[in-house]
């Protein structure tokens, strides 16, 4: 099981490859990548550092090109594979069937992973991918339990990878078919490579508290002694027939690691950890936290289990300091 | 322009359902989209029994589309929707890209819904190989984003070989999850949900604590808090649009459909802000905005 893990930057890329990442996954810096944030992301002469330093330590580079491709600006994105097949990284992560398209006719030798945005729940929609554009990988939407995740699978009916999300931030919609951030902004990470994007967040001290607005919509109200988290706006406090609470999610982070004997059970073949938009700090953390856990696991699995402080350094850099097993647990749903 | 009545969003008995499209028979709609497209927990309506009510209404001479789920996660889901996929009459309406690949496989021609992400003319190209004949584009996109995929249409040869159908009325589906939020606001765990949906014909309001109408909740399904209203924006339509779609809220819905068949030169000017209304998408601004 492949330990994939983020990068935002050279020092988060080689912080991951130093501290036992199998693989790490970028972007390049525009908006064909769906963490398109200020001084993230990679180009030019970095790029080429980044795939040399990966495969310097014979590991693997994985490119998301993961948003969808605008109609008046297609070739954004086929420039991106261009690019991406030049610099010889290893896969591609694609979510638009446009651009899967070009990629497949283009380079039939580029392994090819259905990016999450895609939204691939089940065995008849990753048939589609795999019979139109033989894509060698999926990235699994947090939606499945993991029951549903072993069903899936056992079900298979074409020789198909998966990869599913270890930890990380918590994206509670089925991912790319989730529109509030435009709903409420004009910009979602489908269309702009951003959710709740950062130029629209406000923070006002109040007589009510310290409030939390995103395009000037309150999200939160933080009363003394509280922690106020980014307006993320899922993860907000609305008030529901006279109650006020975290009408969808609360501020909190997948954390799997309790999971990992299920996830080595359903065959899966990367976990991944999300936040190409944090620190190296929190990469090297969680890339070594992981790396121990998949590590315990190979050398005895009978005798696995979850040791404390692996779960106290991950809640440390989670959202909230709390974490949740998320969709995998069917009471979370 | 042709009117569509979209797929009934929320949980309703079946005696709603059945006397909501007796109803829509002598509404002023062409087309009608049938069936269970959020929740597969909501059963009060078997395949037969909207098979049944889908040869009325095409009967009545209206066209006639079975809609499908969005999110399919368990196999018995995927049969079920087989069963709609291959009903023998009625062309479907793929809200997965699982509903492509079983509709292309059994040869259903099929409309793209609004929950497929389908954001340029290459991937409506690869659909319109597959079985495609209208287009109902994503929700989020406007009105200059419809005219580009249109004008890429055209450089590719495709113009004119399908519809193009714009959710123009009713609550915005934004988001799908695996959690049931409805559930949630009643303290529920999803397994033991008692679909009490269905106590929610239109869904439940989440307010910000300011008091402004943020979403809605539907089940699995997050809705806009304010409801889209394109009816100021018909002759914008022109030449772009061949299918304007009406969400059912009730049978007042059939009222809207005449109001908008009304006003399609624009002639009058309904006030958005006062009925919590919004258009904002169509004019590539905050879905949630109006633009007068």
């Amino acid at each position: 099981m492949e330990l994939l893990c983020p990068a935002g930057n050279l020092p988060a890329l080689k912080t991951a490859i130093d501290c036992g990442a199998d693989a790490v996954y970028i972007g390049f810096k525009d908006d064909t990548n769906a963490r398109h944030f200020a001084g993230l992301n990679f180009t030019g002469k970095k790029l080429e550092k980044a795939v040399q330093y990966v495969h310097d330590n014979s590991k693997h580079i994985h490119v998301a090109l993961n948003t969808f491709a605008h109609p008046d600006g297609f070739n954004r994105w086929t420039k991106a594979v261009d690019n991406a097949a030049a610099m010889g990284i290893d896969a591609l992560i694609i979510s638009d069937i446009g651009v899967l398209e070009y990629a497949a006719n283009t380079y039939p030798e580029l392994e090819l992973h259905l990016s999450v945005q895609a939204s691939a729940t089940n065995v008849a929609a990753i048939d589609f991918y795999k019979k139109n554009f033989n894509i060698k990988r999926v990235v699994l939407p947090r939606v499945l339990s993991i029951h549903q995740v072993k069903q899936l699978s056992r079900n298979l009916t074409s020789n198909v990878d998966l990869e599913v999300f270890a930890f990380g931030s918590l994206c509670i919609m089925s991912e790319g078919r989730c529109y509030l951030s435009s709903y409420m902004t004009g910009e979602s990470p489908n269309t702009v490579g951003a959710c709740s994007p950062a130029k629209y967040v406000r923070w006002q001290e109040t007589e009510n508290g310290l409030e939390s607005r995103l395009n000037d919509i309150l999200i939160d109200r933080y009363g003394e002694g509280e922690n106020a988290g980014y307006p993320t706006l899922c993860k907000g406090r609305f008030e529901v027939q006279g109650k006020t609470f975290h009408a969808l999610e609360e501020p909190t982070s997948l954390n799997t690691l309790s999971l990992v004997p299920e996830l080595f059970a359903a065959n899966v073949a990367s976990v991944k950890i999300e936040g190409r938009q944090r620190s190296p700090a929190y990469v090297e953390q969680v890339t070594r936290t992981w790396r121990a856990a998949i590590d315990r696991y190979k050398a005895d699995p009978d005798s696995y289990s979850v040791e404390p402080k692996w779960d106290a350094t991950l809640a440390n850099v989670s959202e909230g300091t709390q974490t949740t097993l998320g969709a995998y647990h069917k009471k979370w749903q | 322009m042709k009117y569509a009545l979209g797929p009934l969003l929320y949980f309703w008995s079946k005696e709603n359902i059945e006397s909501f499209y007796q109803k829509a028979i002598n509404s002023e709609t062409d087309i009608i989209y049938l069936g269970e497209s959020v929740c597969s927990k909501r059963r009060e309506m078997r395949p037969k029994d909207w098979f049944s009510i889908a040869k009325e209404i095409s009967d009545s001479g209206k066209q006639v589309v079975l809609s499908t789920m969005a999110l399919l996660e368990a196999p018995s889901e995927v049969n079920v929707m087989k069963k709609y996929i291959d009903n023998g009459d009625f062309i479907i309406e793929a809200n997965d890209v699982s509903a492509i690949q079983l509709a292309s496989e059994s040869k259903i021609p099929f409309v793209v819904g609004p929950a497929i992400n389908c954001y340029n003319a290459q991937t409506l190209n690869l659909f319109l190989k597959q079985g495609m004949t209208r287009w109902c584009m994503p929700v989020e996109l406007s009105r200059e984003w419809l005219q580009n995929v249109l004008m890429q249409c055209d450089d590719l040869g495709i113009k004119g070989k399908f519809e193009t159908e714009v959710f123009s009325y009713g609550y915005l589906p934004l988001a799908y999850s695996a959690r049931c939020f409805t559930a949630r606001a009643e303290n529920k765990p999803k397994d033991e949900c008692e679909t009490c949906c269905i106590k929610y014909p239109n869904g439940i309001t989440v307010n910000s604590q300011e008091g402004q109408e943020v979403f809605t909740l539907n089940g699995i399904q997050t809705q806009s808090g304010y409801c889209y209203n394109l009816i100021n924006d018909l002759p914008s339509m022109n030449e772009l649009v061949d299918v304007v779609r009406l969400s059912p809220l009730s049978v007042e819905t059939f009222s809207e459909v005449s109001k908008f068949k009304a006003n399609e030169t624009g002639t009058e000017k309904f006030a958005l802000k006062d009925a919590r209304h919004c258009n904002g998408y169509w004019h590539n601004i905050a879905g949630l905005d109006i633009k007068i």
